[in-house]
């Protein structure tokens, strides 16, 4: 017992060096790879802005030379990409209109839900996610042909909505839990009808985070090539497979404008959202 | 109160309009992809595993199936390590520079996947920065070739899906007790033990969450592949592609789906499975 209080001062005045060293390299190791992270989720998106203002044919970088020639190139000659930007366009809103429809609705019921069948089918809402995107596009391909249908700027919606509807229900189903049930009782207790309920209790508590989710809908949809690449023809090409035939074909420097154009776009989107639904809240 | 209804119409009225949608437009399809993959050839002239048999029979094949998921599996590490850092240096900020990280790690979510992948090409090109800085340094006499290759797309894919990682980890991180993390150093610990024995088994659910969503995208990322890969590195994505659209050999092309499919499919259920014990183990 003494011994023990008599060492307990040396042990203690070792373990703080040890410590220290320990507690030092600790930070050492996270604080170095956490800001490569950091570089690595910033650094690729200035590259491209940096080059996208190049004044040369080629992307070298750092550019030689600097000017806007090739966003000049975007607004005087490229109807191509501003179709297929029309066609996108279309398309998104058209296929989020649809999936935030269709998934804030079924969302009510399988909110509140831990039965099976909720759960069950909330993972089959939610497969899209987890299914190779270039299968499904495959499938509802062969799928219109057989049918007769054939692609055009339906079945593109369509696919689209396929694949937005789990953005939506993650985030809705996520508000409709969140509500606080004793609002929708007293609301009742009060006299409210369903509807009435509905409309100004529950929907303006899960509006941002619907909002949130059609917004993430839209930006997937735009985004998307795997789908798109097997339900559009040449009448209705989306912008992201007409970015990607031109980078995989030869590679010409507009891509860098059209990449400029789209990354200022999303910042100063997500800025806005952030600021009124709090975006990034919801996709945590 | 169960006996009153909830709402204005009851639940499964709620969910039919997506069920039928889900059954018309994913389902249907994914059914119609199986049977074709079945057919001995494109004139339904028999059925059979044709397809399948001629795919693992081709050397050639094996490898393009192996390839794809070995890369994704490497991105999926890859993203692991840095995300987990980035995750954890997010917890240990004050909430002012959390906001900031958070909308930074979901900015690139929302921003266009052929954009961020053009990003790498204009990195890793002849051209690129990469190649600009050590042949200034003077490390390399000619411009290397790292764009094309298997590791440029492992790195491409890492950064690219790093936030599908971080999201589920910070969640995790976040919701581990602080207490557990001072018990542990009042307890003699230090530092990388407590992490060690602590706080990356209470946080292992997160990981896995993250690595199931990185390795599915990684596994089927046709953008990624067919940019960064370009076409000398056949992954399955691309072979699908190239059947179905060039080749107009849909029974292979679905096959090809389906095999991508299923071994996706499969990796994931093992992860979820190895998630359910690591979960009874925090818990317990």
């Amino acid at each position: 017992m003494r011994s023990l209080e008599y060492a307990e001062p040396v042990g203690s005045a070792r373990e703080s060096v040890l410590s220290r060293l320990e507690r030092w390299s600790f930070f050492a190791v996270i604080g170095t790879a956490g800001s490569v992270a950091i570089l690595l989720l910033i650094a690729p998106t200035v590259i491209v802005i940096v080059t996208s203002f190049t004044d040369s044919y080629s992307l070298k970088f750092p550019p030689p030379t600097f000017g806007v020639r090739w966003y000049a190139a975007l607004w005087t000659d490229s109807p191509d990409l501003a179709r297929a930007a029309l066609t996108s366009l279309q398309v998104s809103i058209a296929a989020t209109a649809v999936s935030t429809v269709l998934a804030s609705v079924a969302a009510l019921a399988i909110a509140k839900r831990r039965s099976t069948w909720a759960r069950l089918l909330d993972s089959l809402f939610m497969s899209p996610m987890m299914l190779p995107p270039l299968a499904l596009g495959l499938a509802l391909l062969a799928y219109f042909n057989i049918l007769g249908a054939g692609v055009s700027m339906t079945t593109l919606i369509i696919g689209h909505v396929a694949i937005t509807t789990p953005y939506i229900l993650r985030t809705t189903v996520a508000s409709y839990s969140q509500l606080d049930p004793l609002m929708l009782e007293s609301a009742r207790s009060l006299g409210a009808r369903p509807w009435f309920m509905f409309r100004t209790v529950t929907l303006p508590l899960i509006a941002p985070g619907l909002a949130a989710g059609a917004f993430i809908a839209f930006m997937v949809s735009f985004d998307n090539v795997a789908v798109s690449l097997f339900l559009s023809d040449a009448r209705n090409e989306v912008l992201p497979v007409r970015l990607w035939t031109i980078i995989e074909s030869n590679l010409d420097v507009r891509a860098a404008a059209v990449s400029g154009v789209l990354i200022t776009t999303t910042i100063v989107l997500a800025i806005v959202m952030e600021r009124i639904v709090g975006l990034s809240r919801h996709i945590k | 109160m169960p006996a009153r209804s909830k709402h204005i119409f009851s639940d499964w009225q709620l969910v039919l309009p997506l069920t039928i949608f889900f059954a018309s437009f994913v389902f249907g399809p994914f059914a119609l992809l199986v049977v074709i993959s079945l057919l001995a050839d494109g004139s339904f002239s028999g059925m059979g595993a044709d397809q399948y048999i001629r795919f693992f029979s081709d050397a050639f094949n094996v490898t393009i199936a192996v390839q794809t998921l070995w890369i994704a599996l490497q991105a999926t590490a890859l993203a692991a390590i840095v995300g987990y850092s980035l995750a954890y240096i997010y917890t240990l900020s004050p909430p002012m520079i959390q906001r900031i990280l958070l909308f930074l790690i979901v900015l690139p979510l929302l921003t266009s996947a052929v954009v961020r992948t053009f990003a790498w090409i204009v990195i890793l090109g002849r051209e690129g920065i990469v190649n600009s800085v050590l042949l200034h340094l003077g490390l390399i006499e000619a411009p290397l070739r790292i764009l094309y290759t298997p590791a440029a797309i492992v790195l491409a894919l890492a950064q690219i899906e790093m936030p599908l990682m971080v999201l589920p980890i910070i969640t995790a991180l976040t919701n581990i007790d602080p207490h557990m993390r001072e018990a542990s150093e009042v307890l003699g610990a230090r530092k990388w033990r407590t992490f060690f024995m602590v706080t990356l088994p209470l946080s292992i659910p997160g990981v896995l969450a993250g690595c199931l969503l990185v390795f599915a995208a990684s596994a089927s990322a046709f953008v990624v592949h067919t940019l960064v890969g370009g076409g000398q590195n056949m992954l399955m994505p691309l072979y699908i592609y190239q059947q179905a659209i060039q080749m107009n050999n849909y029974p292979f092309a679905a096959a090809i789906a389906i095999i991508l499919l299923s071994s996706v499919l499969s990796v994931v259920m093992v992860i979820n499975f190895i998630g359910r014990r690591s979960r009874g183990f925090v818990h317990a």
